[in-house]
């Protein structure tokens, strides 16, 4: 058995939207290093409860780092100190003895947020909706083989569609860029066959989108895919400015 | 659909195309001024000579070269006013993840070290474009003797020293700028994008030291 660790929570409180919004420091006894950092919430939100106090709002889910309903920045960092993780997936065991950690929420004009850890991020839902589809017929599936993909391809665009849509890439971007989530959509469907029919529209609506939900430029400092729990590389960047200039050529 | 200028990534593009253009412009800008170091003051009068006898040709690149320098200025403005924007209220405590990310010194800083070379090349056009006009006889031709000012601009510590100063600005600026206009462009390459990332920095020391010696030489040699 390890040892019970005693750990601060420094957590941004914030009632609702529009309330103002301040650091309230919370101190947790007793728990396990084998916790996760949402149990410890959860732990601290039991006692608030019992004590009459609001607990602290934050977004989970699956808990199991797939679904990229949770996140929030922890001691600076989107998702927290582990790369390759969500939120869900950090362990008390990574922090220190008596460390006080800071919980603050995604941060971004197009990111509002709703109450304490919690934001908006339907822009993502609006991005999408203007493009990151494809056109298929109803029915009954397809032959899962009918229509050949070459491997490398097939792992390409399997990179990309990884993207969980958490918005980690968002919130630790120092311009508040949407370019990572975006791209890791287009390139996943412009790369598949499935995805042509739209491609060049595509890229086009979906990058006038991002620019309209009031997201900064991407200024490449690479920081989305340090904190990106799927590792998607910013080659999708890339690709997805390529897309952009393809586009703007075959108008 | 517009591209024109609301587009994120049609900003990126005009910024990383003229970013290109003046970093071609800064490596002959320092190829020419290296002849300062030939020990020979004709020589870069008798270039100095050669360029002005291009009359509206002369005209045209340096209509040009500005033409450049504010577009790059301005796509830089739109992007760094889009980032005010974009996050109204900042993180309370906010670091890099480190790892793959490409944050640095230099990627933060690049609107201050940009403005501050924009500052610096109003100072230096006005200082050497359109400064005092010495002349000299070379090869039985009078021509503008560009070296007696640079030597006596240089003959100041102070003026040496805001020079070097700026030039360390300058690496700065290129050890960001350089990776990420091609990233800007869509160049991406699983080896050579790693290969020109580090070789930025190669490029940044490179000009930004080429540069800090000519004010040095003369001041010290001239």
């Amino acid at each position: 058995m390890s040892k019970k660790m005693t750990l601060h929570l420094r957590i941004w409180r914030q009632p609702g939207p529009n309330a103002p919004g301040k650091f309230v420091t919370y101190t947790i006894r007793d728990v396990s290093p084998d916790m996760s950092l949402l149990e410890l919430l959860d732990v601290l939100n039991e006692e608030l409860i019992k004590k009459g106090e609001p607990p602290v709002e934050f977004d989970s889910d699956c808990r199991e780092g797939i679904c990229g309903t949770c996140g929030f920045l922890v001691n600076g960092v989107a998702h927290g100190p582990k790369r390759g993780r969500t939120a869900c997936q950090q362990y008390l065991r990574d922090f220190k003895d008596g460390e006080t950690i800071t919980l603050e929420p995604f941060r971004a004009k197009a990111f509002p947020v709703i109450k304490d850890l919690v934001v908006d991020r339907s822009a993502f839902d609006r991005i999408m909706a203007a493009g990151g589809y494809i056109s298929v017929n109803t029915g009954s599936a397809p032959d899962a083989n009918s229509i050949p993909i070459p491997k490398e391809i097939a792992e390409q665009a399997f990179d990309a569609a990884v993207c969980i849509g958490c918005g980690a890439c968002v919130a630790a971007c120092p311009n508040a860029s949407a370019s990572l989530f975006v791209s890791a959509k287009i390139a996943h469907l412009a790369l598949l066959p499935q995805g042509q029919p739209e491609r060049v529209r595509r890229v086009l609506r979906m990058v006038e989108q991002m620019d309209k939900e009031g997201f900064g430029d991407c200024s490449n400092h690479g920081e989305c895919e340090a904190v990106c729990p799927k590792n998607i590389s910013i080659k999708h960047i890339a690709l997805m400015r390529r897309e952009y200039l393809r586009a703007l050529w075959s108008l | 659909m517009v591209f024109w200028p609301r587009s994120s990534i049609a900003k990126k593009f005009l910024n990383a195309v003229t970013g290109i253009g003046l970093a071609l412009f800064v490596i002959v800008h320092l190829a020419e001024n290296l002849l300062l170091l030939t020990g020979n003051p004709d020589d870069y009068n008798r270039w100095a000579h050669f360029l002005h006898s291009l009359g509206p040709l002369l005209t045209v690149l340096e209509l040009g070269l500005a033409a450049f320098f504010l577009a790059h200025i301005w796509s830089a403005l739109l992007v760094y006013w889009d980032k005010l924007k974009a996050r109204p209220q900042g993180y309370r405590v906010y670091r890099s993840a480190g790892w793959t990310s490409r944050q640095t010194l230099s990627s933060q800083t690049m609107i201050y070290t940009g403005l501050t070379l924009l500052a610096f090349v109003i100072w230096h056009v006005v200082t050497f474009r359109f400064g005092p006009y010495y002349t000299v006889m070379v090869d039985g031709v009078e021509m503008r003797d560009l070296h007696r000012l640079v030597v006596e601009v240089f003959s100041d510590p102070i003026n040496v020293a805001l020079y070097v100063g700026v030039m360390v600005f300058l690496g700065f600026h290129l050890r960001h700028g350089f990776w990420s206009a091609l990233q800007s462009l869509g160049a991406y390459h699983p080896r050579w994008t790693a290969v020109w990332y580090s070789g930025g920095v190669l490029v940044a020391i490179a000009l930004a030291v080429g540069f800090i010696v000519i004010p040095i030489w003369v001041y010290l040699y001239l």
